[in-house]
């Protein structure tokens, strides 16, 4: 375990104004270590700092090998997820000031293999997600010159739209019970999007898609603990998707 | 068989179930509880043939939603095709001798055989 105390110069000058955290990183490589160890180094931050930019910075001051994935810094990419303080978030959508607390630990998400420190695999949510054809199915998809795009009214908008709100970051999948026990398990990301097309009035693909996730392994699995609508960073509720298409297979809804 | 429709029918049988379980307790209630479990008593159950047949159907209905919730609670355990055929198989082979059992007691008692 590495102790790191102290920032660099050219931070104190900036910093007079900020506090300090124990930023504790779980450090991981499956090439040639058996188990996970803590990092820990004490960190400035201001009330509007993230975790991603605490993370960056340790790696920009202290340890540059420290893994982490991130790319939109916006909450758009859905590329830094992680375990925050015990749950999983995304770390520059997590301002350490809204943690209430002098210890901040990030760990990679669980139910993800890990590539090294916090940065996953996300081969298994992305062939689940597109296991599920996340798109409009139509045997009209190509347009005739006559003719106009597919309309919708703000009803019909309204039975989906806040599904297609998910970035696929993960964060669901990862605090999903079912999914830390079964490896086949589809996922709430996947049934969450699998609902959003399904609910798509111009969408065609429903009797294909409910095939789909009607498995010993797929929509019947969620126990409903809701956790993946807890931690979601865009407002889904993949757990009402998942209740709403078993309506579909339960012959409630058509 | 479609997981949906062992699904509908693992809440149709919960749901039957407790309406049915509800009406042998009713029944147990209309003499005392230590005096229903009597050995005459028992046996006159039995030999009243709608509650025989209300028993074989609780039988049936326990052993269908349980041993599909076994079923599924060791699916989620692990996972693997020989190891989900064994767990399905298995747990259909252990109702389907269950209920045998049951309805053997409950038909040889009914028929004076006991």
């Amino acid at each position: 375990m590495a102790q790191v105390s102290g920032i660099a110069d050219e931070q104190i000058s900036t910093t007079l104004s900020s506090h300090t955290i124990l930023l504790r990183i779980s450090r991981f490589n499956p090439e040639h270590d058996d188990s996970s160890q803590f990092m820990e180094f004490t960190v400035t931050y201001e009330r509007w700092t993230t975790v991603l930019e605490a993370i960056l910075d340790v790696k920009k001051h202290f340890d540059h090998s420290v893994a982490v994935r991130y790319s939109c810094r916006q909450a758009t990419c859905g590329s830094c997820g992680m375990i925050i303080n015990g749950k999983p978030r995304l770390a520059c959508f997590t301002k350490i000031s809204e943690l209430n607390s002098n210890v901040v630990t990030v760990e990679p998400m669980n139910n993800f293999p890990i590539i090294r420190d916090l940065a996953v695999k996300f081969e298994r949510l992305f062939d689940t997600h597109q296991k599920i054809k996340p798109y409009l199915i139509r045997d009209d998809s190509e347009l005739e010159s006559d003719e106009r795009e597919f309309l919708q009214s703000p009803e019909e908008v309204e039975q989906y739209i806040q599904f297609a709100n998910c970035i696929k970051c993960g964060l669901c999948n990862s605090a999903c019970p079912t999914m830390a026990t079964d490896s086949s398990f589809v996922g709430p990301q996947a049934l969450a999007q699998a609902y959003r097309y399904v609910a798509d009035s111009r969408d065609k693909g429903k009797d294909s898609r409910l095939k789909i996730i009607d498995d010993s392994h797929g929509i019947w699995r969620c126990h409903f603990a809701g956790s993946c609508s807890q931690v979601c960073p865009k407002g889904v509720d993949p757990a009402m998707g998942i209740q709403l298409l078993r309506g579909y297979l339960l012959g409630f809804r058509s | 068989m479609r997981e949906s429709t062992i699904m509908k029918i693992h809440y149709g049988t919960a749901l039957a179930a407790v309406a049915l379980v509800a009406v042998h307790i009713l029944m147990r209630l209309t003499q005392g509880f230590a005096e229903s479990l009597e050995y005459e008593s028992v046996i006159a159950n039995y030999k009243f043939i709608p509650y025989a047949a209300m028993l074989e159907l609780i039988l049936i209905l326990l052993a269908v939603h349980g041993f599909n919730g076994l079923r599924v609670i060791l699916l989620e355990l692990k996972q693997g095709r020989t190891y989900e055929k064994a767990v399905s198989y298995g747990c259909l082979a252990a109702m389907i001798a269950l209920i045998a059992y049951g309805s053997r007691t409950i038909i040889m008692t009914n028929m004076g055989i006991v």
